[in-house]
């Protein structure tokens, strides 16, 4: 197999109304495909549809050469939040087990191999010590490395992540930082959605995103100043104290605490 | 004089050892599907399909058919009209089940007027006659008890990628919609079994009372199936007690259990110290 996500015009959206139109990307193996954008820029549109979650509006997807959904057990998709879950009664440990379920179906067993990649996933994670913990007594950044727990724990070829380090601390954000670069080293393809330009330019290839594809390729290539200031309206850099606002897109400076 | 109090009545009546049997085997089902209504936040439409089975019910009594029968035209009505306005209007589920709610609760009360014993079959309908249950009827709720049983097992893991995010559900291979409907298909057939029993109006009560209580302490989905069909046989059984030695209606008796229980919990679960937060270290 050489390539794990392929689109061609393809207009994402809701209700047949494209959300980002003419998308066109391949995504190889051991690739990192970072989407870029500001809040509703069409992020989580485009990578829900590659998950299979929404139908495209129009053009193609091929995701592990089929339709999406096709092989469920081969893609592992973390949504932004599960509000409706932070009150069930379950375990960090169930939670992480769910993963394995679209591998076994409805009746087949949870084999030695499954609770291997369960444990795992949830020491690469940090979470192993909460495996008997209730999710609803967790905080807001052990909930979202559980979650990212759960992704890992699927084994899958493509992983898709949406705002993956949200909620993260600087410890966790680096493990997940090296366990995507594992991932990728074992020939996993990753698609993540995200804020940080830090975050995007350490992947292979960006995608900026607002409302239209406004660049897409090699994140060191695309990742320039002209194209950010187009995606966010505005520039800006870390500097003691918060974030100094470098360039707005009609000329205008200023300062914005962090 | 104590085992008089709480043993002979069931030992010495085969009404009652019958209603305790019909009431355990509606607190089984009710608790394994009352744990999905709760923990989906489905009340509403559990609500609404305990009393959208009235007219259905209603027809059934005045053609001489079975109650049964009716039950379920009804409350397949109710699925399939919840669907339909869903479908082809920008209305919310709520709004759907709302509208088809009083919609059928009205028609039923409108059909039931027809008859010449209006208010004792209205009263038999929304409160079951748990204490004329007949063998074959315990037989039917047994049937219903393992079906229900059944699909609980056979559909756990979507049903609990379900209640976690139907996109997970989802990008899982378990299509959200399809198991949603088996579940509300669970609800129905739980109301049509059980309404002989305790009545549209009090399965609902049945529905939720006993998994509320269970969801109060419950850290595991399958300890609170569990529990919430223990509470639910406790309930019948203080229920039928306080039926028999106070002379008061049977189905109410069982309903109000079941809530004395949740509030019992609830006031207990606040006098008790809450745990202190999980301390975990990020590697």
């Amino acid at each position: 197999m050489s390539v794990c996500v392929e689109a061609s015009g393809l207009s994402v959206g809701y209700q047949g109304e494209a959300v980002v139109a003419d998308i066109g990307f391949s995504l190889e193996p051991g690739q990192v495909l970072a989407l870029v954008g500001s809040n509703g820029s069409g992020k989580t549109t485009l990578l829900k549809t590659v998950a299979g979650l929404i139908a495209p509006v129009s053009g193609s997807i091929r995701v592990l050469g089929a339709r999406p959904l096709a092989s469920p057990a081969r893609v592992a998709y973390m949504g932004q939040f599960h509000p409706s879950s932070f009150m069930l009664p379950l375990r960090v440990h169930d939670v992480v087990s769910m993963a394995r379920f679209a591998r076994h179906g409805l009746f087949g067993r949870l084999q030695a191999e499954d609770e291997r990649a369960v444990q795992e996933a949830m020491a690469i994670m940090g979470v192993r010590e909460l495996a008997d913990a209730p999710l609803n007594a967790l905080s807001g950044g052990q909930r979202q490395r559980v979650f990212l727990a759960q992704a890992f724990a699927r084994d899958a070829d493509l992983i898709l992540l949406d705002e993956p380090a949200a909620n993260l601390d600087g410890a966790a954000r680096a493990i997940y930082r090296s366990q995507l670069r594992s991932l990728t080293a074992a020939g996993r393809a990753v698609i993540l959605a995200t804020h940080d330009i830090d975050e995007a330019a350490e992947c292979d290839r960006t995608m900026l995103l607002a409302h239209r594809v406004v660049a897409y390729g090699p994140s060191a290539e695309i990742l320039t100043q002209k194209a950010i200031l187009s995606t966010f309206g505005m520039v800006g850099k870390y500097q003691e104290g918060g974030i100094v606002i470098v360039e707005r897109e009609h000329g205008h400076e200023g300062c914005q605490d962090h | 004089m104590i085992l008089d109090c709480l043993v002979t009545p069931f030992t010495g009546n085969a009404f009652m050892l019958n209603a305790l049997m019909a009431g355990i085997l509606v607190s089984i089902a009710c608790g394994i599907v009352g744990t999905f209504v709760v923990l989906r936040g489905l009340a509403f439409i559990g609500d609404a399909l305990a009393h959208g089975v009235l007219p259905g019910v209603a027809v059934a009594m005045l053609l001489g058919l079975p109650g049964m029968l009716g039950a379920a035209v009804g409350a397949l009505g109710m699925i399939f009209g919840i669907g339909f306005i869903t479908r082809r209007s920008n209305l919310s589920s709520d709004t759907a089940i709302g509208l088809l709610f009083v919609g059928m609760l009205a028609l039923g009360v409108a059909i039931v007027s027809r008859s010449h014993s209006f208010s004792g079959d209205l009263v038999r309908i929304l409160f079951g006659e748990i204490l004329g249950i007949r063998t074959s009827e315990l037989l039917t709720q047994l049937g219903a008890t393992v079906v229900i049983g059944a699909l609980a097992l056979a559909c756990h893991r979507p049903f609990l990628l379900l209640c976690f995010s139907p996109e997970q559900a989802e990008v899982s291979g378990f299509p959200p919609r399809r198991y949603h409907a088996i579940m509300l298909l669970m609800i129905a057939l739980t109301v049509v079994v059980s309404f002989r029993t305790v009545g549209t109006l009090l399965v609902f009560g049945m529905l939720l009372a006993p998994a509320a209580s269970a969801a109060l302490f419950s850290r595991k989905i399958t300890t609170m199936v569990l529990s919430a069909s223990i509470i639910g046989a406790c309930s019948v059984y203080i229920g039928l007690l306080a039926s028999y030695h106070l002379n008061i209606a049977a189905g109410a008796a069982i309903t109000l259990s079941a809530s004395a229980i949740f509030f019992i919990l609830l006031t207990a679960r606040q006098l008790l110290p809450s745990p202190a937060p999980v301390q975990g270290r990020a590697a």
